[in-house]
């Protein structure tokens, strides 16, 4: 069955100046999906999702999200998506609650936003002013008031930047919520590592382009990468044993250590019997499988920049 | 509607939790009276045309309350916002731009009347105040003189580029035009050159309306301020709706 479609964009563009921030892009978004965008600052990320919230006027190019023009139907649209925006506050005095309460106030359809503050675990920070809480607690109420008016779509503009990791990891469990509320989340993100874990579907951004678009087991798949075995033995060791077993590519020897290259999962418990029936003594025995990282130094040749 | 009176509401309350705002609203002026009340107190002289010193300082008073407002509360307050986010996350909302800018003036006049009420109860209990005026045309000069100021605060506002510089400038602006333009201090003590001078600021013609109309003289004779302050309103509305930026 075709899902529905919730963003179109076709043939995007925009510059600042002389900086093209975003040339001829186009992709769609489908409901019930956690889309990510990822690549590094200034890829042109935010400028796509901002296009597309209508919070910026495209040069050209066309752009339907639940079927409204960002820009000639934005207070329309507004009252149906969330938004968490980059770069964002909110008044220092302002309670949580009363944040809630006023943004609950100014869609013109709204839930009750008590439950909300529960489910985001902001419950005990009530009554606490926006300039005392953390910042993961920030972000989780930038969540709440975007779920305020019980959106169709939400957009997270690096929702998870400066974070630590366990507030991190508690933001994607949130994501996944709020996916199976039924709701489409489109995301940006330059950590690789969530892009993975959380989108069924990522863009690859660079320069202003989409680079590749997949779903994340695809994309690692299409790059061929490989798998490794990594281990280290006591004694001498002849990397030749293991070139015969199925599967192997290549060793690589480094002084003790041993890197074992295979095209497949299977090469590890090939790699695993192989040195057990030989008697061979190892330590410090991992593995590595490709990324969605490997995949974007692949496409665009350079580090994640943060 | 319910989105902007609640925006409003939610100002007002955090305006008051603003030590910084409210004290220089609200309780400056009133520390101002007190203070040259117990020095000169309220007796008719002539060096005031017969009036007290609580008489003619009230009307000049509400003059630097409606100058801190919108120079000082209303400028570094829209910078700040905008330099910190607010004004972009308050942006992305249905609500209307003009609506939340409407709901930051309503909040600010509000404020600047709620200063001047508490100027003429406090001169009325403790000092008698004599006021000779049409109630009415004071309140009409006091919006004209406050919405030309607000005006003012958006221009300026819109043109710095950080609400640091924001702050520098508008207290600048502020002070000494307060000092000059008879505001803080009566200008029948200013040395006739400063006088003349002061003509050239804005606020002079806010004193000049106010107290004229407080101690009854006809609207007719202040035409000349009336259109100075009509013309900074037109004006600072149509600067500003070119210049203000959201982020």
């Amino acid at each position: 069955m075709q899902k529905r479609l919730i963003v179109q964009v076709e043939h995007l563009r925009k510059a600042y100046g002389s900086t093209v921030a975003v040339d001829d892009l186009s992709f769609e978004v489908y409901e019930g999906e956690i889309f990510g965008m990822i690549g590094p600052n200034g890829a042109g990320k935010t400028t796509t999702i901002e296009c597309i919230e209508g919070l910026r006027r495209p040069d050209s190019g066309h752009i339907r999200v639940l079927g409204l023009d960002p820009q000639h139907d934005r207070y329309a649209l507004r009252a149906r998506i969330g938004m968490q925006l980059q770069e964002s506050a909110l008044q220092d005095r302002l309670k949580v609650w009363e944040a809630l309460d006023l943004f609950a106030a100014l869609y013109p359809r709204s839930i009750d936003w008590r439950p909300l503050l529960e489910q985001l675990g902001l419950a005990d920070r009530h009554s606490t002013p926006f300039a005392k809480l953390s910042g993961g607690q920030k972000q989780r109420l930038f969540v709440a008031l975007a779920l305020v008016n019980d959106p169709d779509v939400v957009f997270l503009d690096e929702l998870t930047t400066g974070l630590d990791p366990q507030a991190r990891r508690a933001m994607w469990e949130l994501v996944r919520e709020i996916r199976n509320r039924g709701k489409t989340v489109f995301l940006t993100t330059h950590y690789m590592e969530e892009a993975q874990r959380l989108c069924d579907r990522v863009a690859i951004m660079d320069h202003g382009h989409i680079v590749a678009l997949d779903t994340p087991e695809n994309l690692i798949k299409t790059l061929g990468a490989e798998y490794r075995v990594l281990f280290a033995v006591d004694g001498p060791f002849d990397p030749q044993k293991l070139s015969s077993v199925a599967g192997v590519t290549r060793v690589e020897t480094l002084d003790e250590r041993v890197i074992v290259y295979g095209a497949t999962a299977e090469v590890v418990g090939e790699v695993v019997k192989a040195l057990t029936q030989s008697g061979t003594r190892m330590r410090d025995l991992r593995t590595e499988q490709p990324t969605l990282e490997d995949v974007f130094l692949a496409l665009t040749g350079r580090e994640m920049r943060d | 509607m319910r989105g902007f009176w609640k925006l409003t509401w939610t100002e007002v309350k955090l305006f008051l939790r603003e030590p910084m705002a409210a004290f220089f609203t609200l309780a400056f002026p009133l520390m101002m009276l007190f203070l040259f009340g117990s020095i000169y107190g309220n007796k008719p002289t002539p060096f005031f045309g017969g009036y007290g010193s609580v008489d003619v300082s009230v009307p000049a008073y509400t003059a630097m309350i409606i100058a801190t407002s919108g120079l000082l509360s209303l400028t570094i307050g829209m910078a700040s916002y905008r330099e910190q986010g607010i004004l972009r996350r308050l942006y992305a909302t249905p609500l209307r731009p003009q609506a939340i800018l409407g709901a930051q003036v309503i909040v600010i006049f509000l404020m600047t009347l709620l200063g001047m009420v508490l100027l003429v109860i406090a001169g009325k209990l403790v000092y008698g105040l004599r006021f000779d005026g049409n109630p009415l045309y004071v309140l009409a000069a006091f919006v004209l003189s406050s919405m030309s100021f607000f005006a003012l605060g958006f221009v300026l506002a819109g043109i710095l580029p950080t609400a640091r510089t924001a702050q520098i400038v508008a207290m600048v602006l502020c002070y000494p035009m307060i000092f000059l333009s008879g505001a803080a201090i009566p200008r029948e003590v200013l040395p006739e050159r400063i006088r003349q001078f002061a003509q050239v600021l804005p606020l002079s013609h806010v004193v000049t309306l106010l107290r004229g109309l407080w101690m009854g003289e006809p609207w007719g004779k202040y035409l000349w301020e009336t259109v100075i302050l009509a013309t900074i309103l037109i004006a600072g509305v149509l600067v500003s709706a070119k210049t203000f930026r959201w982020e």
